[in-house]
């Protein structure tokens, strides 16, 4: 243990989380301008601090596009009151929203979010079992929903709470399962490793696109995003798991639904698309200039955009699924089928070699 | 009635059809609001809507043609009106006449608080005088709840001009005439 280590860790900690929560809280306005757009509105178009109205051109352009929304959502967030109804179960009543945001926080450590900046790597943690420690991590999401729904007393959250257990449940297993050909074909759990081996044979996704299709339907359910969004189902449970909850708690959960899908892009892009690398312009290689590195991090960025994108945009086409459609598509199709990509994958691996 | 159920196809009970279908629907909606600009909203406090004639909003006062307070005071408007919103103070009967002859009286106060009206028209209805009208106003503001309790000469200052029968000057023009009939005893 060096004092480098530490230092550096904790200044990429304290980075990677920001940025973290910066996307999340920017993925909640663009979750609501595509809303908007495919609902033929406009979408949020007036916040904007005083001082904005004084640039010129700049600053109404800015204001249409609702930049300045997520800071005055944090703002009402937080100067909310905080309220505590009777009858809740306390200790776990406070403890929830914490659980559900932190296991999103902790997902991230083992990302490669570029290749490395001077010697340093830029990833937190480049553990060898990463994957192993992702999942391990992601099911912890549900204690905090699980929680919330019981100790809230309340009956819209104790469904909520109980459809959150089962569904995460069922689309754990299918999305542990899609992502072992993956490992299958990379021949490495590091999710580092896997990236090396993207840069030499070309993006995951096009060896393995049934495990891809899998694992980004379970990553919708895990993250409660429609069409399975059903521990929050509006229309049904009022607000599902965090109906009894306000100010910042409530924000905690909203937070960490945001978080959950950056995080969860984060390792589709690992995964299937090639982290931080593209094929061209030498930048599939660790870099070995500032520039290069920072361009490296722009671009898993921007792959994490796009994938948010497309979940946001999921979530405004379909309608939600019922709960035992859910269940039957979880267990009856998905597990078969990830069985079957696993051996179908085994074999064609055992003919090539 | 039976239904006849059709079994789902192959491609169907895989989502593929729902799949494509949704992204044509959302996509092509997405262009119409980007790139046509085809919204449905309106932004409201800059563009507004054109309020119908017969439309119902804030119920104000109003005056005569020759500019004279229409209402007597018989505070039967304040008698219907469903949330108690009227407050009319009449002049008392050794209180101030009427500004013109062969008017009763004039209300000394005639209040409506904004905060309770339900712009339901009662009072409008029930006024002998037509000397209250629901007018186009929708959108009725204030930083307090005084503020928003509107006063006579405030209604008055709203309400504007709304002609028609002037009952009190039939009255005298009868008066009047019946005084310079000639047949006399
Ligand atoms: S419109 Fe209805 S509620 Fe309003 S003042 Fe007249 S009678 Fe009362
Ligand atoms: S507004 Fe009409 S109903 Fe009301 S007191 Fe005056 S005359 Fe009577």
């Amino acid at each position: 243990m060096d004092w480098y280590f530490i230092i550096f860790s904790v200044v990429k900690i304290a980075l990677v989380i920001g940025v973290l929560h910066a996307i999340a809280a920017y993925a909640v306005l663009a979750e609501r301008k595509i809303s908007a757009w495919i609902q033929d509105r406009v979408g949020p178009n007036r916040v904007a601090p005083p001082f904005v109205k004084y640039i010129p051109v700049l600053g109404p352009i800015l204001t249409r596009w609702g930049i300045f929304q997520p800071l005055a959502d944090g703002l009402k967030f937080m100067l909310k009151e905080d309220f505590t109804p009777a009858g809740v179960r306390k200790m776990y009543f406070w403890l929830a929203p914490a659980l559900a945001i932190i296991p999103s926080m902790l997902v991230i450590a083992v990302i490669p979010f570029g290749s490395q900046m001077g010697h340093q790597k830029m990833v937190i943690a480049d553990l060898n079992v990463g994957i192993l420690y992702t999942f391990g991590i992601v099911s912890l999401g549900v204690y905090g929903i699980v929680l919330a729904g019981y100790a809230a007393n309340s009956k819209y959250p104790f469904l909520g709470g109980i459809r959150s257990s089962a569904q995460m449940i069922s689309y754990e297993i299918s999305m542990g399962m899609s992502v072992i050909p993956v490992f299958l074909i990379a021949g490495n759990l590091n999710l580092s490793q896997v990236i090396t081996w993207q840069t030499t044979h070309g993006w995951l996704v096009m060896y393995a696109p049934l495990s891809f299709i899998i694992f980004i339907v379970a990553s919708f359910a895990e993250t409660n995003r429609t069409p399975f969004d059903l521990p929050e189902a509006e229309t049904e449970l009022v607000g599902g798991y965090h109906t009894e909850y306000s100010s910042m708690k409530f924000a905690l959960f909203f937070l960490a639904e945001y978080s959950n899908m950056t995080a969860t892009a984060g390792m589709m892009v690992t995964l299937f698309f090639g982290g931080w690398t593209l094929p061209f312009c030498g930048l599939d290689q660790p870099a070995t200039s500032l520039g290069i590195g920072l361009a490296q991090i722009l671009i898993f960025l921007v792959k994490i955009c796009v994938l948010l994108t497309v979940f946001i945009w999921v979530r405004w086409m379909f309608p939600r699924f019922r709960y035992d459609q859910l269940m039957d598509l979880g267990w009856r199709r998905f597990v078969p089928l990830a069985l079957v990509n696993i051996l179908i994958t085994a074999v064609w691996l055992w003919i090539r070699s | 009635m039976i239904v006849n159920r059709k079994s789902l196809t192959f491609w169907e009970k895989l989502y593929v059809p729902a799949i494509i279908g949704g992204l044509k629907v959302t996509l092509r909606h997405a262009y119409n609001t980007l790139i046509l600009k085809k919204v449905v909203t309106m932004e409201y406090p800059e563009q507004k809507w054109a309020v119908p004639t017969d439309y119902r909003g804030a119920p104000y006062l109003v005056k005569d043609q020759d500019g004279n307070t229409k209402c007597v005071s018989c505070q039967l408007c304040e008698f219907v009106c469903p949330p108690k919103a009227i407050k009319i103070i009449p002049p008392g009967p050794a209180g101030q006449l009427a500004d013109r002859s062969n008017a009763e009286k004039m209300p000394a106060e005639f209040e409506i608080n904004m905060l309770r009206c339900i712009f339901c028209g009662f009072c409008q209805e029930v006024c002998p005088e037509e000397a209250i009208f629901l007018q186009k106003d929708y959108s009725l503001t204030g930083t307090s709840r005084e503020e928003m309790i509107y006063n006579k000469e405030k209604l008055l200052a709203l309400g504007g001009t709304v002609g028609g029968v002037q009952k009190w000057k039939h009255k005298l023009e009868e008066a009047k005439a019946q005084e310079s009939f000639p047949v006399k005893p």
